[in-house]
């Protein structure tokens, strides 16, 4: 849908700052960034802070840590599937490596354990790819034009990002393998954006301090997910995949170590067993859960699964107290709501407004202290863009950059952007962006170290369902290269594990069954639920009401 | 049995205003009436479809939901992704989630970005009739048949770069009268032109070489042991790269930087 009238209008006051406004960006005047005490005060505006949409867990490792209420209401959810029926001596699967989750972080395991010769099954959700690496956009940090950067800074900023909050180790692990990262890639013939000589072109990202972030045009993510998913596929005698199998539960053995995982096949409905030496967890974040109901920039398949699972079995969680909103989602056109408005924009030089067109945050702060901005913009100020659907939202200036560059830049550096506003009838290279927060990212998660190794052992996690290395805020691009750098760790951790520490025991689900009579004897209302989510439920709850026949557990029929 | 769903309270019905127009669409031959404004992909779950298959990023991106659809007085088959597709009035709908496609397996390091390369990995391009079906079942609107013809004539760097955008959503393998599997042969020419042809960034295999001889291993050393305070004062007095700074910019302050 184009801009309506009334959008119209209000862009005509933007399109009458802007001059100035470029000129300022010419000069090299930017709007005052923020200090660390304003940065502070601002983020009382942030959704995070909000006690009311909190609660407290009442079992498990983390008894008495308040965090997010749809999170808890997964964590206090019995089993989707009564442990008691499942027969741990009929194994459907065995392999050396059972990596959960087909992602960027779990399809870096599988090849990395390949290389030293194991056995790898990936199960997961949905298809190999399906997830949210695919879908990230602006780039992957890494420090490597030595002329002016260094992982020094990039452990600075990182740290800074994430309110110093962050497990030390693990910041320090991502931003040294980060250039390795890059190589990497480089190497499987990912497509980075270059300069003719093979520079990589790198751009800021909020809270960088140097240009580090390293892009393959506005699709970055999907081109390193389609590269090594179709790296993976060169092996198809090592790497089996099983698609629309999630797992629904991990298996123990008697050991205590992590023995496999009960899947569930999405199509045929059967529980499978898989009995594995090692196990990755790799199932991502959990933006599905539309957190105080925001909308959200995440894949169909992120429900926070591996979390839910992960715990039971008695890991830790870290970070969950703090979930990320992306600043800039799309509130317009409707059909594209929630959409991720990549950070690259902000760091090619839109600048964001109000609706009088003016300018009211630096437009690189974080990503919390961004979208603390944007909501006291369209609340406590009043100064949001109304949407046709009543929603507020506030302008992200796209047309800037082709003047501040050359005519062409955004539709070179912003493909699929301009692809997809362009079939609604809207050129961002002449209209500006309407955009509000939307929730994008899981910052804490399972509890490991630098190797990827859980208290669990022989369960090795990597990527967004890990927590810690982003501390309380993660910096764009930072996600990428998290996934890239622990997916790599879990593969070759577990492998090692598989090879030579593993020790063979009778499976067991026991630690389910705790876990669900600990929640019994909580006293909490369990009310029926079940968990992990698998699915979001999108359906029409008016179609629902005649299913009269039909029965649900949790989302799924 | 007789669960409650733990659901996410956002749901597209919901959302949707009851006084809003619907629109006849057919899903597979059958009628449904949907609210104008929604995609496919939204049509499909406000008729009552719990979307499993067909269904991955709903934001353009992944290929899962390839969807062709015909008007009642038209002969033509249109194609698009079904979570960016608003819905028209009477078209029949029908998504293919998933269409078997040959994949070649290969040993990039060994390959030589040439025509001969794709040619030996996916002989069958040659059969390719010239019907142009590829570009016109494209949701990405790539010139398919033509980024086929230049890996035929060994522009791998020019096949590449034509199919950067593709979502890999099979569209075109389904149709096509030649048998090809047109969306592997373009991550074949992407990753030979990303391995064999781009000229590397020899930066970045500097800043490894720094990572190797742990270059920097004293100055993270000394962030580590940082108290707070310090930590801070350090971070906020951080020298930053200007926005509109060229690539060759250089800081004040090079005491953690390392240039070979």
């Amino acid at each position: 849908m184009p801009y309506t009238s009334e959008l119209k209008k209000l862009i005509k006051i933007v399109e009458k700052t802007r001059p100035e406004r470029v000129e300022r960006k010419k000069r090299g005047e930017e709007f005052p960034a923020m200090s660390l005490s304003e940065r502070e005060k601002i983020l009382k505006y942030h959704p995070d802070f909000k006690e009311e949409g909190r609660s407290e867990i009442k079992v498990g490792p983390n008894k008495g840590y308040r965090i997010a209420n749809e999170m808890v209401e997964l964590l206090h959810a019995k089993s989707r599937v009564n442990p008691d029926l499942i027969h741990l001596s009929r194994i459907d699967y065995e392999t050396d490596v059972l990596v959960i989750g087909g992602g960027g972080a779990g399809t870096a395991a599988a090849l990395m354990a390949q290389k030293t010769g194991v056995k790898v099954l990936i199960a997961t959700k949905l298809r190999h790819g399906d997830a949210n690496t695919m879908m990230a956009e602006g780039g992957i940090q890494a420090a490597t034009k030595n002329q002016k950067d260094s992982i020094y800074y990039h452990y600075l900023d990182a740290l800074g990002g994430g309110h110093f909050r962050n497990d030390p180790d693990l910041v320090e692990t991502l931003v040294t393998e980060a250039p390795k990262v890059m190589a990497w890639l480089e190497n499987l013939g990912a497509m980075f954006t270059k300069f003719e000589d093979g520079r990589m072109k790198s751009l800021h990202g909020g809270g960088t301090s140097r240009k580090r972030m390293h892009y393959a045009g506005d699709i970055t993510g999907a081109e390193i997910m389609r590269t090594i998913r179709d790296e993976a596929r060169n092996y198809p005698n090592d790497i089996k995949v099983l698609e629309f199998s999630p797992a629904v539960e991990l298996i123990l053995n008697d050991q205590g170590a992590c023995g496999g995982a009960v899947l569930y096949n999405l199509e045929t409905e059967e529980y499978i067993v898989v009995k594995a030496k090692a196990t990755v967890l790799a199932t991502g974040g959990s933006g599905r859960l539309h957190i105080q109901e925001f909308m959200t920039t995440n894949h169909y398949g992120a429900t926070g699964d591996g979390l839910i699972i992960a715990y039971r079995a008695g890991v830790p969680i870290k970070f969950l107290h703090t979930v990320q909103y992306h600043p800039t989602g799309a509130v317009f056109p409707e059909q594209a709501e929630g959409l991720l408005i990549t950070e690259k924009f902000r760091g090619a030089g839109a600048n964001v407004l109000n609706i009088d067109g003016e300018q009211f945050v630096y437009e690189r702060e974080p990503r919390d202290v961004e979208a603390a901005a944007f909501i006291r913009e369209c609340t406590v100020r009043g100064k949001g863009v109304p949407t046709p659907t009543g929603k507020f939202g506030v302008w992200l200036d796209s047309p800037m950059i082709d003047i501040l560059n050359e005519k062409g830049t955004v539709r070179r550096e912003f493909p699929g952007k301009w692809i997809l506003f362009h079939r609604y009838g809207i050129d961002i290279t002449q209209e500006p962006m309407l955009v509000y927060p939307t929730l994008h990212y899981q910052n804490g998660g399972l509890e490991i170290n630098r190797k990827g190794e859980t208290v669990v052992p022989g369960l090795i996690v990597g990527g967004e369902v890990s927590g810690g290395v982003h501390g309380e805020n993660r910096l764009m691009g930072n996600s990428l290269l998290d996934v890239m750098v622990y997916g790599r760790i879990a593969g070759e951790t577990a492998a090692a594990y598989a090879r030579k520490q593993f020790k063979d025991g009778k499976l067991t689900l026991n630690h389910v069954k705790r876990y669900n009579k600990a929640l019994q004897d909580s006293g909490i209302d369990l009310d029926g639920r079940v968990a992990p989510m698998i699915l979001p439920d999108y359906s029409n709850p008016d179609v629902r009401k005649k299913q009269l026949t039909t029965d649900y557990t949790g989302t799924l029929r | 049995m007789g669960n409650r769903a733990v659901k996410p309270k956002k749901t597209v019905s919901k959302s949707k205003d009851s006084s809003e127009k619907r629109v006849p669409i057919f899903i597979m031959g059958k009628k449904y009436e949907v609210p104008e404004s929604l995609t496919i992909q939204k049509a499909l779950e406000y008729a009552g479809f719990q979307l499993i298959r067909g269904c991955g990023c709903r934001g353009g991106i992944c290929g899962a939901c390839g969807t062709v659809y015909r008007f009642p007085d038209s002969y033509r088959i249109e194609v698009g992704l079904a979570c960016q597709t608003v819905v028209e009035p009477n078209m029949y709908i029908t998504q293919i989630p998933f269409f078997p496609a040959n994949k070649a397996t290969y040993d990039l390091e060994k390959l030589e970005p040439t025509g001969s390369t794709v040619m030996a990995l996916y002989p069958e391009i040659f059969k390719c009739v010239g019907c142009g079906t590829c570009t016109r079942s494209c949701p990405m609107d790539i010139d398919v048949m033509e980024y086929i013809s230049l890996a035929i004539r060994g522009d791998i760097a020019g096949a590449a770069e034509l199919s950067f955008d593709c979502v890999m959503c099979g569209l075109c393998t389904a149709r096509c009268p030649a048998e090809e599997a047109q969306y592997n042969v373009g991550i074949l020419t992407r990753r030979l032109y990303g391995r064999h042809i781009a000229p590397r960034a020899k930066h970045v295999a500097e800043s490894v070489e720094n990572i190797q001889k742990k270059r920097f291993d004293k100055g993270l050393k000394t962030l580590k042991s940082m108290n707070l305070e310090s930590l801070k004062r350090l971070y906020n007095d951080r020298e930053i790269e200007p926005d509109m700074a060229d690539e060759f910019w250089e800081p004040e302050d090079k005491k953690y930087i390392i240039v070979q």
